[in-house]
């Protein structure tokens, strides 16, 4: 590979990859992120292999990375010359011999794809080109447009634009869909003042988490003292239930690095770090691939497309703590030390990694520069609500139809994200609250239905916009109960350097314990609250200030729900072991004997059509009846 | 120099300098665990949070490490900064309820021990203030001693919790630590700390077991000074 000197060069590397995105024959693409894999797309892909060397065709196969709608993974599409890109869902290694007689015959029969696409869009270069000229053939007419399902109707991709279109090893594919021609741009035509000015105009604002605007960020970075000036990419993402960022890294590695190249340029730096979580290992194997080819490419080194500027990224691996994704701690985990959170005071932008300047956003933050770059500011902030411009990517998960990561324009109202994009609560369930923002987060309940998804909204309801996991709960979920699990989750994971982090969430989870457990006490919901102020006030980092928000929010909107376990000795939503009982509705059941078989203490006891018994005794309260029952027979009380 | 207000009283400071230097100057008590002159301040204890006023913002810091800044309004025993400082105390005290130290200072700030916090039996005195740590690394520059672990697990001790091989009995993480739980047995002629038994010098001139003699090798290795001449106690010397 030739270094690429010139848009010339950088044209010939477009054509090339766009021969690759849409080419003159088949092409089937298995989505090879995470999601795809944990779903077995390894095996479909080893499948098709098979299956296309055994019949000797002359087919493309390709990975691409995670298209967002996990929950009918693995996706397998198929492109044929002058057709519409078809979609199969839930493929196994059995269905592939059959899909691919359908690509030979040309014809749809038994598996249908579960959607089309009849164009592909281009976000930074503002096009949309078609893969056919003509109508959509006859037969395939009936096969939903992409636009048309309703998980991808409302959604708008700017961050993920790449993410299951292009093949994630393919640097000219990457630059075929617009990639580094933003940066060749920043690097000829603009000054460093007016790409921060861009940045500023854009209205981006840090999608870790905290919110705070990209552009003023770099600015007060460009403008720190220091020999050396550091970008950093914040790729710890360690949300229980989120995973954005692992699909960013993974399906479209080069996005980040060219945000941050284009950020490294703006603010003046010449080193950079990428810091990925080890439990990330496809993420930091796409990022490795990526910078390689980047270097190959003169991308990334010395005197980058010709213009004189130097940049080069590392990968910095973190080792699976939480709270390495605050960014103190971060730097202090790449300067090799345990990874510790320090008093911001003194800002990292000015004295951060090696106490030199130093600028870190997260995956998504970088991932969007490229597109305002190209796109321009006046694009971007159209885009999105008020004082929240651009598009976030949130991860639906828990109790939602469909499970997936998606990407929708800020100010959304949450009700279009749960009831449209999610398809709902499973099971004719009752939706009962959603926790955004991880376990720093808090929970939005039913009456919030209508909220807008923007940062200031979420905060203004004692939740955050975190960094984007949605956890969705039923009825079936217990506040008290999920309080305990966050607050557990943060117990684990608090690096241990402050007093009311280490020894005050400690002490919050004894007392939910013992609240589940049926032994809360007068005035424990009392003291959570003045500790959760403690906590809130007295904590050193982010993650301490922001560990009782999950406490504090259920119990502002939840607070009879903690009242009836402390008080009532019982848990509402039958989930908290000691305070439950299962028993038979002598009504329903028609003892048919199916719970009696499945009963691992074998605690039920009862003649054929007669009702049946449960031994309280014996009685373990694993609730196998109460999914085994047809007849809705088994009462929880 | 920059004058700001810190309990109602205007006061002038170095730039530079933090509240906590400012408050103890002026004769403004402020509780303090894990700061000591000798290291540098870490923020960990949070005993000497303070409530201060830039601009529209009010929030809690730790007077040890915000520095002093033209015009902030700093208050030192507002509600929420007591909140705060009585959470600690009582965490402490539950964390290491056969401390003296931490019960004297809770009687003098008026602060109870919380009857729903189960007492640890486990962690002895230790506060995880780290001043053993940062004397023994920053001071010292042995390092012998360090932090593992994280959360409720994190604990002060040698490399994998063996025997210090490191460690030159020097006993400067004893001398700091505010609590008194790290347990240094002086004998005569011998030194226990860390789990290791130092064989102390007897002074060439007096005949006093004065320091342990590979304190004083790490001094001469350091200096280059001979050991002859490092056998002789401060007294006589």
């Amino acid at each position: 590979m030739s270094k690429i000197n010139t848009l010339e060069d950088l044209n010939k590397a477009a054509k090339r990859g766009l021969e690759s995105i849409i080419p003159s024959k088949t092409k089937v693409m298995v989505g090879m992120a995470t999601s795809g894999i944990a779903s077995g797309a390894q095996e479909v892909y080893n499948a098709l292999a098979e299956e296309i060397k055994k019949r000797k065709l002359d087919i493309i196969l390709s990975k691409t990375g995670a298209m967002g709608m996990d929950c009918i993974e693995p996706l397998v599409d198929v492109l044929q010359p002058n057709k519409p890109r078809l979609a199969y869902s839930k493929v196994t290694a059995k269905k592939v011999p059959e899909i691919i007689d359908q690509i030979v015959k040309g014809a749809i029969n038994g598996n249908k794809p579960a959607y089309r696409m009849d164009e592909e869009e281009f976000i930074c270069l503002g096009e949309k080109k078609p893969y056919l000229k003509g109508p959509v053939p006859k037969d395939l007419e009936g096969i939903p447009k992409i636009g048309d399902v309703s998980f991808y109707k409302k959604q708008m991709k700017l961050a993920t634009r790449n993410c299951g279109m292009i093949n994630f090893e393919s640097i000219d594919e990457y630059i075929a869909k617009g990639g580094y021609f933003s940066l060749h741009k920043a690097l000829t035509k603009m000054k460093q003042d007016e790409i921060i000015d861009e940045i500023i105009a854009s209205g981006l604002r840090g999608r870790g988490g905290g919110g705070f605007p990209a552009g003023i960020k770099w600015q007060t970075c460009r403008r720190a003292h220091g020999d050396i000036k550091y970008v950093i990419c914040n790729g710890d993402e360690g949300d229980p239930g989120a995973y954005m960022d692992r699909s960013v890294m993974e399906g479209d590695p080069h996005s980040v690095i060219e945000g941050m190249i284009i950020g490294a340029y703006a603010i003046g730096a010449s080193e950079g770090f990428i810091y990925v979580r080890n439990e990330y290992p496809l993420a930091v194997r796409n990022l490795q691939r990526s910078l390689d080819q980047a270097r190959e490419y003169g991308l990334l080194g010395k005197n980058i497309l010709n213009t004189g500027f130097d940049f080069d990224l590392k990968i910095g691996k973190g080792a699976g703590a939480f709270v390495c994704g605050e960014s103190t701690a971060l730097m202090t985990s790449l300067e090799g030390k345990a990874g510790e959170p320090r008093a911001k005071y003194i800002h990292t932008v000015e004295h951060g990694l090696w106490d030199r300047p130093s600028n870190l956003n997260n995956v998504e933050t970088w991932a969007n520069v490229p597109a305002i770059i190209s796109r321009g500011a006046k694009w971007f902030s159209s885009i999105g609500c008020k004082n929240n411009s651009g598009t976030k990517v949130f991860c639906l998960v828990g109790k939602i139809n469909n499970i997936g990561m998606v990407e929708v324009p800020m100010g959304i109202p949450l009700k279009e994200i749960i009831y449209e994009i999610g398809g709902g609560i499973p099971g004719g369930k009752k939706y009962k609250a959603v926790q955004t923002g991880g376990p720093s987060g808090g929970c939005l309940p039913d009456s919030l239905i209508d909220i807008s998804v923007d940062f200031d909204s979420l905060w203004d309801a004692g939740s955050m916009m975190g960094s984007g996991g949605m956890i969705v709960m039923d009825e079936t979920t217990c506040m008290v109960d999920i309080a305990r699990y966050f607050i557990d989750f943060l117990e684990f994971e608090s690096c241990g350097k402050c007093v009311p982090c280490r020894e005050g969430v400690k002490r919050m989870n004894e007392i939910l314990q013992d609240i589940c457990n049926g032994e809360g006490k007068e005035g424990d919901i009392e003291l959570l609250e003045s500790m959760s102020q403690g906590l809130v006030d007295g904590a050193l980092c982010a993650l301490g200030s922001t560990a009782a928000n999950p406490v504090l929010s259920t119990l502002k909107y939840f607070r009879d729900e903690y009242m009836a376990h402390v008080r009532d000795k019982k848990c509402p939503a039958g989930v908290c072991k000691a305070l439950i009982r299962f028993s038979v509705s002598d009504e329903k059941c028609t003892g048919c004997g199916v719970c009696l078989k499945k009963c691992p203490t074998e605690c039920i006891s009862g003649e054929k059509k007669k009702t049946h018994v449960i031994d309280q005794t014996k009685c373990i309260k694993c609730g196998v009846c109460k999914e085994s029952c047809k007849f809705d027979a088994i009462i929880v009380e | 120099m920059v004058s700001f207000i810190i309990d109602g009283k205007k006061v002038e400071a170095e730039a530079g300098a933090n509240v906590l230097q400012v408050a103890r100057a002026n004769n403004i008590p402020i509780p303090t665990l894990c700061c000591h002159e000798s290291v540098a301040p870490s923020g960990a204890c949070r005993m000497c949070v303070v409530e201060v006023k830039k601009g529209k913002r009010t929030r809690i810091v730790t007077s040890c490490l915000y520095p002093v800044d033209e015009g902030i309004v700093v208050e030192t025993k507002t509600d929420r900064v007591l909140n705060v400082r009585r959470l600690v105390m009582q965490l402490l005290m539950a964390r290491c309820p056969e401390s003296d130290v931490l019960k004297d200072m809770a009687k003098e700030l008026g602060i109870e021990p919380q009857p729903a916090f189960h007492p640890d039996t486990d962690k002895g005195k230790c506060v995880l203030c780290r001043l053993c740590v940062k004397a023994c690394e920053d001071v010292v520059g042995v390092s012998a001693i360090g932090l593992s672990g994280r959360g409720k697990n994190k604990k002060v001790g040698a490399p994998f919790m063996e025997d210090s091989k490191t460690c030159i009995g020097c006993g400067a993480c004893a001398y700091i630590c505010p609590t008194e739980h790290i347990l240094m047995e002086s004998t005569d002629s011998k030194r226990k700390i860390w789990g290791r038994t130092f064989k102390m010098q007897a002074c060439d001139k007096c005949g006093r077991y004065f320091a342990p003699i590979d304190q004083l090798k790490f001094i001469s290795d350091k200096t280059g000074t001979p050991m002859t001449e490092l056998a002789v106690c401060m007294s006589c010397k």
